[in-house]
């Protein structure tokens, strides 16, 4: 791989020790930066908007508060013989106190500014009525308390995904026309029908009649006090699902990428080096994967992307208690800081993506030149 | 138009075209069945409609064929009313006014279990004296079994498992025992039903001239209809109908207006070029960080769940797309290309340029996604659905998960309730996703060997 390589990037590489070409490449990446940031910007702002609603749901926070201190001041005992006047005054004072303290009584504009400025900040803050499971109500404890199920099941069935769809296209495009090449494209329209769609069918054959399977949930209920059963009961749990996910994607995937390295295949200097005799090893190394490598890491990177945002519904029908779900309760709650917060980290972390992306598509791509003009 | 035809031939060369093409041409079918079968307002009104429109369908009852792969058949519901003449009525005048009415219903009972319910609903006319009725049901080996005497209001109804004749007699107490004692062979070691024809006798008496008696024999069985009910007895054939119309609509509504808008922005920002073109670059960027399904969701909670809302915003979170950069790398090479230099050479205006050279010549590219783009619409408004964001009015087939998940219908084993709406789904899916497939390959001559 590296002999065939060579040749091209040392000529890139002289070219771009010009004195002039330093300079467009930092200004490149300068400009790159504040884009990308601004467009994070600009996206949160929009989030917030849509989070907040124009401030119908701050109407119903008020309205919320209203009812939980007067319900707690009417029926606390050491307030049975207090005059209702008196009784009101304090109601008064406390919901007064908690509309400051939410800072609900800042216009909204610069509500929404300060959600935004804390959002890009990264100071995520405190929750409006989410709690963790360890009773905090610090947006990151409770992000951070639904990370680790959402990383398992959407790492498990992504990347299982990725690879397993990159290795099976190529060698479906190694025997094209064949039957097994003719089975996949068949079977692709199945991806039209999303992860939870296979999920309901999943939980129906394996846990409902069956009864093989868990229903849902990340653990046994109880869970086992030995870590290897503990383990083995979430491996259990997470079999559905994953494969829910993993199954609704597969046959696309193989399809895409394996007409993608067909086309590849295509090319002339393919041709050239069956001609010349290479082994069909070496052709695929490095005359059709080596070519198709940006694609790969695009992939591969929006994958991992991918995982961060959990699966909303798949983990909601399976009970799973990941990322997506968490989102789907913050919004039933409206808890904007919990939402706010989510959608801030999956913004940071696409911008650094792409950002990053186009550094590396530098790296292993000759023909892209940074800053080089007509392209954007 | 040739060309229209020459592709239509080209479709029928590939199996799969055609199946999907026939797929989407059924669920047409349907749908336009379902609008003319059941109107708009028929179908809200059914569907919203409790127990006064459902009374004569059980709860969580299956569809009436499964009893086909059943080997123990399940009752079949059924309901027979003496106005409209399903119940045979003998008016026989008596003295002082009096009338003698005699209704009576025979049925076969052949199935191997019991049903849920059997009920009586009374509907009388009278002014100041209350007509009075006895009910007596007799089975197959001649006995007769006494339910109930009593006096009929107007709008009485009587539950037989909630008779304290039958509940004592059969139940020792228990509501629950009473179908199986009506309809078991009393000779027996352990309760077994006993099939053949039954007869319901009410005989009822009136004590004034114009007074009537009607009544309506509902049999709660265990099956109901060609699709089952639901936890508020509806038949869910009205969904099951309905969801083909609102699907399609949805999807291809949805489809359409991405891909036209799409489109011609596309157009336009490779034509103009500038700060045009930069513009819709920085939108297509902002839109990509927009978490796409948490928007809807937060639409469908805070705002409005309205099929039209949701519509709108998907359209408008979707114009921006992905789709868009590819096909503006598609326009920067056609804008290079001869004809429309020499259009430009011409005079031809921007806008002729843009509608009449450049736009027409994607349109073979973009029909296959908008056939394919369907599917994911479809899902998509039925994902919705699912999370309880489904429009409140409309009866749809993610409405159907929706209610089946929230009975736990797969714990309770409760399946057609799932498995209807979901094949349904599944079928408009891949219908769509197959034709739109096919067509790619047809039009898109690059992959035709593929």
């Amino acid at each position: 791989m590296e002999a065939a390589a060579q040749p091209e990037p040392q000529i890139v590489i002289k070219k771009s020790f010009a004195s002039s070409t330093f300079m467009r490449v930092v200004k490149y990446t300068g400009v790159r930066l504040v884009v990308l940031f601004l467009t994070v910007v600009v996206a949160m702002y929009m989030t917030i908007l849509i989070a907040n609603m124009g401030g119908y749901v701050d109407t119903m926070m008020r309205g919320e508060i209203t009812e939980n201190v007067t319900q707690s001041i009417t029926t606390n005992p050491a307030n049975r013989g207090m005059p209702s006047d008196q009784k009101r005054a304090i109601i008064e004072k406390m919901i007064a106190l908690e509309i400051k303290r939410r800072g609900l009584n800042l216009p909204l504009a610069v509500r929404n500014a300060r959600y935004l400025t804390n959002a890009l900040t990264m100071n995520l803050g405190h929750a409006i009525n989410m709690v963790s499971d360890t009773g905090s109500r610090t947006v990151r404890l409770i992000l951070l308390e639904r990370l680790p199920a959402t990383l398992l099941l959407m790492g498990t069935s992504q990347l299982l995904l990725f690879f397993s769809s990159l290795f099976f296209a190529l060698s479906l495009s190694r025997q094209y026309g064949s039957w097994w090449d003719k089975l996949v494209i068949a079977l692709t329209p199945t991806s039209s029908a999303p992860g939870w769609f296979y999920g309901i069918f999943l939980i129906l054959i394996f846990a409902a009649i069956l009864r093989i399977m868990p229903f849902g949930g990340l653990v046994s209920s109880p869970p086992p006090e030995n870590p290897v059963l503990y383990a083995l009961s979430i491996l259990q749990h997470l079999l559905l699902p994953a494969f829910a996910l993993f199954f609704s994607g597969f046959f696309l995937s193989i399809y895409g990428w394996r007409t993608f390295f067909l086309i590849y295949s295509n090319e002339d200097y393919v041709e050239m080096a069956k001609a010349k005799g290479l082994t069909s090893r070496d052709i695929e190394r490095r005359y059709i994967l080596r070519p198709t490598l940006p694609n790969i890491i695009t992939n591969f990177a929006l994958t991992l992307l991918g995982v961060w945002g959990g699966a909303i519904v798949t983990e909601t029908i399976f009970n799973w208690p990941g990322l997506g779900r968490m989102f789907y309760t913050a919004i039933g709650l409206y808890d904007i800081p919990v939402i706010v917060g989510d959608t801030i980290i999956f913004a940071y972390l696409l911008a650094i993506t792409v950002f990053l992306l186009e550094i590396i598509y530098a790296l292993v791509d000759p023909r892209v030149k940074i800053g080089g003009g007509s392209q954007s | 138009m040739n060309a229209l035809k020459n592709s239509f031939r080209e479709i029928l060369r590939y199996p799969s075209a055609i199946a999907g093409l026939v797929a989407v041409l059924l669920l047409v079918a349907v749908a336009v069945y379902a609008m003319i079968a059941i109107p708009y307002s028929k179908a809200i009104e059914l569907w919203r409609g409790g127990e006064e429109v459902w009374y004569t369908n059980p709860k969580f009852a299956p569809p009436a064929w499964i009893n086909f792969f059943r080997s123990k058949k399940l009752p079949e519901s059924f309901h027979a009313n003496s106005a409209d003449g399903k119940m045979e009525k003998v008016v026989t005048p008596g003295s002082q006014d009096t009338t003698e009415v005699k209704l009576s219903y025979t049925f076969d009972f052949e199935a191997d279990e019991y049903p849920q319910e059997l009920m009586v609903y009374f509907n009388t006319t009278y002014q100041d004296k209350i007509p009075f009725a006895s009910i007596s049901l007799f089975t197959p080996d001649g006995r007769e079994i006494r339910v109930a005497d009593t006096g009929l209001a107007h709008q009485q109804n009587i539950r037989f498992s909630q008779e304290a004749r039958l509940v004592n007699r059969y139940g020792g107490g228990q509501q629950q025992l009473v179908m199986q004692g009506l309809f078991s062979d009393p000779k027996a070691a352990t309760p077994t039903p006993l099939k053949g024809k039954y007869q319901l006798v009410i005989t009822g008496t009136t004590f004034e001239a114009g007074s009537d008696i009607n009544a309506d024999f509902v049999f709660h069985g265990q099956v109901s209809g060609l699709a089952g009910t639901d936890m508020y007895r509806r038949d869910l054939m009205v969904a099951l109908l309905w969801g083909a119309p609102i699907a399609l609509a949805f999807g291809l509504l949805a489809s359409l207006g991405i891909s036209i808008t799409t489109l011609i922005i596309a157009a336009v920002g490779a034509w103009y070029g500038g700060w045009v073109d930069e513009f819709i670059q920085r939108i297509t960027e902002v839109n990509m960080v927009l978490p796409f399904l948490p928007i809807l969701i937060m639409i469908g909670t805070f705002f409005n769940r309205s099929i039209w809302t949701i519509l709108g915003a998907t359209i408008a979170l979707s114009i921006f797309g992905g789709q868009i950069k590819a096909l503006r790398a598609t326009f920067l090479q056609l804008r290079e290309s001869m004809y429309i230099e020499a259009a430009r050479a011409y005079g031809a205006s921007n806008m002729r340029i843009i509608f009449q050279y450049m736009i027409p010549r994607m349109i073979p590219l973009i029909i296959p996604q908008l056939v394919g783009g369907v599917a994911g619409f479809v899902f998509l408004e039925a994902t919705l659905a699912v999370l309880g964001l489904g429009d409140p009015t409309l009866p749809t087939w993610g409405k159907i998960i929706n209610d089946a998940e929230s009975n736990g219908a797969l714990y309770n084993g409760y399946y057609y309730w799932i498995l209807e709406p979901s094949v349904l789904l599944m079928f408009t899916g891949l219908g769509f996703a197959l034709l739109g497939f096919s067509l790619d390959r047809i039009f898109n001559p690059r992959l035709r060997g593929m």
